[in-house]
């Protein structure tokens, strides 16, 4: 299958993104990696009229410090966040999903921001983003605003974007010194999860000082796992300890049933792989 | 339409597409390169697999405009002088193949492998290759083509694999 006919343009600066999204009105698409959006043009599920293509735009690409945060341009590849040093000495947790993601070719051309902004509950990104308490810029036509990651996932494949705003920059706190695991549960390689684990930790001598830890498809948006956070803390890093605290992990999920796995079961693998992520990551 | 310049296989093209036109279509129906093949249709299984600017990627998941003044490197593009690639000669060598279509997309996704990591473990390989599909072969002899290659493309190993490989990194490998 080729995709339906639509118009193109590829702006090099987010200005001029913002005013082809305006001209474009509501059929207009943002195309960052495109690892899922042509897929989605080619099995017709999606036929936009105007594609608007942010491979140009250099300003959206990389990675930097700010202070006490690490920004990521949102059209940073997949590939540059797994290969990134400061990302690996601040904020490892992104890293290790991202390493997760598809295969080899999918992760050199897919973008963070994309598939932060797709929002697939099953996607890697969004729960490491949530569980890191990363800040989402957009920019639309009165500037920039900037959004929680708590608020930014708003339901399945939905988000905060507004119809004329595009996603420009991912900052996150810094997490020095953390440990940090993704742990993934599918069938097959390159898969997308049933259920997967984003853990990242603090330990100092041996106790857990603090933890958070994000949850991917146990609803249709990420979700914290703050009952085993707060079990977690205070508590020395042993198996015993993560176990007993990684039994809270489904509390407050809400997962669905499909081809792959029931709601029980994902309830399990959510138990099961918070104990493994967090031993991980405390080791 | 839109005006796209592109190099393949070393040769600057010059074409008028649609915009929906995927890469994997231009270099088959446009440039009549159909040593690059189409598999799956979605994403999934890698025969497709071409170079772009020096980075695998699955040509069906990109658009041929978006290849505007890039370099894509495919599988017809990696012979020299009649001297198979070292990977393509290792594939021939361990039987890596039964039916063959996953072949051009496998030996282009193993060069990259390899100009990322020249000398792969087993796990790695599989790694390296979990984007492509084969329904034949079971991996094993892919696997052993992949570590065969890498030992015959070290330096210090045969001069002509030596010359091969360096050339065809010049050409567009990672």
């Amino acid at each position: 299958m080729i995709p339906a006919q639509f118009d193109y343009v590829r702006p090099t600066t987010v200005e001029e993104a913002l005013q082809a999204l305006r001209d474009g009105g509501d059929d207009a698409k943002l195309l960052a990696g495109g690892q899922s959006l042509l897929p989605v043009l080619r099995l017709r599920m999606a036929d936009p009229s105007l594609i608007i293509d942010l491979g140009g735009i250099p300003e959206l690409r990389g990675v930097r410090e700010d202070g006490n945060e690490v920004v990521v341009g949102a059209m940073t590849s997949h590939h540059d966040v797994t290969r990134d040093d400061i990302l690996r000495q601040h904020v490892a947790l992104i890293q290790e999903a991202t390493k997760t993601v598809a295969d080899p070719q999918v992760r050199h051309r897919g973008t963070l921001g994309g598939a932060l902004a797709h929002a697939d509950p099953a996607g890697d990104l969004a729960a490491p983003a949530l569980a890191l308490e990363a800040k989402f810029v957009i920019a639309g036509a009165d500037g920039t605003r900037t959004v929680a990651a708590a608020d930014f996932f708003e339901d399945y494949f939905s988000t905060a974007i507004g119809e004329a705003e595009l996603l420009t920059e991912i900052r996150f706190p810094k997490y020095t010194g953390w440990g940090a695991r993704y742990e993934k549960f599918n069938r097959v390689a390159q898969a997308w999860s049933i259920v997967a684990v984003a853990a990242t930790i603090k330990v100092d001598g041996g106790t857990i000082s603090d933890a958070r830890i994000g949850l991917t498809n146990m609803a249709g948006v990420p979700v914290r796992a703050t009952a085993v956070e707060s079990a977690l803390v205070g508590q020395s890093a042993t198996e015993d300890n993560v176990r007993k605290a990684a039994q809270a992990a489904a509390e407050g999920t809400s997962p669905t049933a499909d081809a792959d796995a029931g709601t029980d079961y994902r309830e399990h693998l959510a138990r099961v792989l918070t104990g493994r992520a967090v031993l991980a990551a405390a080791g | 339409m839109a005006r796209i310049r592109t190099t393949v296989d070393g040769l600057v093209y010059e074409d008028d597409v649609e915009p929906r036109m995927l890469l994997v279509q231009y270099l088959r129906e446009r440039l009549g390169k159909t040593g690059t093949v189409i598999g799956c249709d979605t994403s999934n299984c890698g025969a497709c697999t071409v170079h772009l600017d020096g980075m695998s990627v699955k040509s069906c998941s990109v658009l041929a405009v978006q290849a505007n003044g890039a370099e894509v490197l495919t599988i017809e593009g990696l012979e020299r002088d009649g001297q198979l690639h070292p990977v393509q000669q290792a594939f021939h060598d361990n039987h890596a193949l039964q039916c063959g279509y996953c072949t051009p997309g496998m030996i282009m996704q193993s060069i990259d492998l390899l100009g990322d990591n020249p000398d792969p473990t087993e796990h790695e390989v599989r790694e390296g290759i979990e984007g492509n599909l084969c329904r034949c072969t079971g991996y094993q002899n892919i696997v052993r083509a992949v570590q065969d290659a890498a030992s015959k493309m070290k330096p210090g190993a045969a001069p002509t694999a030596e010359a091969g490989a360096k050339q065809t990194v010049a050409g567009g490998g990672a």
